[in-house]
């Protein structure tokens, strides 16, 4: 940040973690107040679900062999609907801006923004994923793994979509484009969800496939939040 | 060291050595895959298992090596520009991109073509056909993106950051793709694990190899020379340059 000495001389009482609560806060209230915006991604998502036995087959048993690939696919795509409208708002109004004036490390501000968007979209998303697999006739026992491995994946969906919703921010235009940028780099988060899903049907537990999303997330924890700081000074400078 | 790093951002200076370099990459290029080509379609043994049709390598592996290695080129390009500002590496990942794109495409299918005889079909989900795909879509991606901004310099540096991004994804996406592959493997038509390639059939693929990555390297210098000519066009050495030449 190039805020100069003097600049200093009015930086608010508390620290890092004042601000980064203000921002959590903030979000949270904004998007409860906005509750279309919470609940078109889950309607999407059952809506996408309901077109497969449609287009494919009522018979339930070919419906449980695809039934995780379909979940975790209309999660991923219910996910990536959600992302445009993460800094779309504060990118109009103007408050994207005082963000990256704040004297707060912007990597931080933008890891508590998606912190909220995965709290109010991911883990929805993981916990109504279980009421769709009833209706795909999910075999029992995998339950628990969908939501769970949905609840974990979804967070590097958010850290990963992050970056793309951050470069096409300041792009009239950007839904399209944003699609094209995002879903190659879901492509692991995807293999390894509906793997665990998989994993847990044929009764090995999934707890590897498991692990392995931790680490993706981990990983995507480390490096997102510096590529969508950056992301966001170009869209806003640009 | 850093003299030199500090002239070759300088426009100018790229412009004028590239014109010295770009004949000997033309010339190694023209050479290597002519030689390689007429080698490996003529005269190297055929497959005792594929017969004739394995030839096909000789456009596919070095295609796929190329539009791998591009995408990290694009990367260190972009890497460059965001930490130095160094203008000409970002003219030069702006040229470099729908070549890579170009290559990958070219890859993909020589590898489809390739499928019909020895798998009988167009396509498979291989793991390396769909890392492949993936790598296309990839860099659609930055190409795109630098392509959607208004301003020249937002959709540089935007396509910087995708590309960095992109090439840390790339392990993860191919270990991810292997190991998916491993799991779900059809158990027809794949080749049954293939002998180490004899001497006779690897020597014409070094050839092409290095002739494709000389060509490469010749067209990236030659594009990037028009690009530095578009974006400096204001600038007096390339007015003077025109004045000069007519």
């Amino acid at each position: 940040m190039q805020v100069s000495e003097s600049m200093t001389a009015m930086e608010p009482r508390g620290g890092l973690g004042v601000a980064i609560a203000a921002t959590v806060r903030r979000d949270l209230i904004l998007m409860l107040r906005r509750r279309s915006e919470i609940i078109n991604p889950l309607v999407f998502f059952a809506l996408v679900i309901t077109l497969f036995p449609l287009g494919i087959s009522p018979d339930p048993d070919l419906l449980a062999t695809i039934a995780p690939g379909l979940l975790w696919v209309a999660a991923l795509l219910a996910t990536l609907l959600s992302l445009d409208s993460l800094f779309r708002a504060d990118f109009d109004d103007g408050c994207l801006e005082q963000l990256l004036l704040a004297p707060q490390p912007l990597p931080a501000m933008v890891l508590a923004k998606v912190a909220v968007h995965w709290l109010l979209t991911g883990l929805p998303l993981a916990l109504m994923a279980p009421v769709l697999g009833l209706m795909l006739s999910l075999p029992t026992g995998s339950y628990l793994m969908l939501a769970a491995s949905l609840a974990l994946g979804s967070a590097s969906l958010s850290l990963i979509g992050a970056i793309g919703a951050a470069l096409t921010v300041g792009l009239s235009r950007g839904g399209v484009l944003l699609s094209l940028l995002v879903l190659p780099l879901y492509i692991p988060v995807l293999i390894f969800g509906a793997g665990a899903v998989q994993a847990a049907i044929l009764g090995d537990g999934g707890m590897a496939h498991l692990a392995i999303l931790g680490a993706l997330l981990a990983t995507a924890l480390m490096l997102a939040p510096w590529a969508i700081a950056a992301a966001l000074r170009i869209s806003i400078n640009g | 060291m850093w003299a030199f790093i500090h002239k070759l951002g300088s426009p100018k200076w790229f412009y004028d050595i590239s014109e010295r370099l770009q004949p000997w990459f033309w010339a190694a290029a023209a050479l290597l895959i002519l030689v390689g080509s007429v080698w490996g379609l003529a005269f190297a043994p055929a497959d005792y298992q594929q017969g004739n049709s394995f030839r096909i390598i000789y456009v596919h592996v070095p295609a796929a090596f190329l539009a791998q290695s591009i995408f990290v080129g694009l990367a260190v390009a972009a890497l460059v520009f965001m930490v130095w500002k160094i203008k000409v590496a970002d003219m030069a990942a702006a040229v470099m991109a729908p070549l890579g794109a170009a290559m990958t495409f070219i890859a993909l299918f020589s590898g489809s073509v390739w499928g019909v005889p020895t798998w009988g079909t167009w396509w498979m989900w291989d793991a390396r056909l769909t890392s492949m795909l993936i790598l296309l879509f990839l860099y659609f991606g930055v190409i795109a993106l630098r392509g959607a901004f208004a301003s020249r310099d937002s959709g540089s540096r935007a396509a910087s950051v995708l590309a960095m991004v992109g090439v840390i994804n790339i392990p993860i996406i191919k270990y991810s793709v292997d190991w998916w592959y491993t799991l779900h493997q059809p158990a027809s038509f794949t080749i049954t694990s293939r002998p180490s390639m004899p001497v006779e059939m690897w020597w014409p693929l070094l050839l092409m190899v290095l002739g494709f990555y000389s060509f490469f390297i010749a067209l990236t210098l030659m594009r990037t020379r028009s690009e530095i000519l578009r974006r400096e066009s204001n600038k007096r050495w390339v007015r003077d340059l025109v004045r000069e030449d007519g």
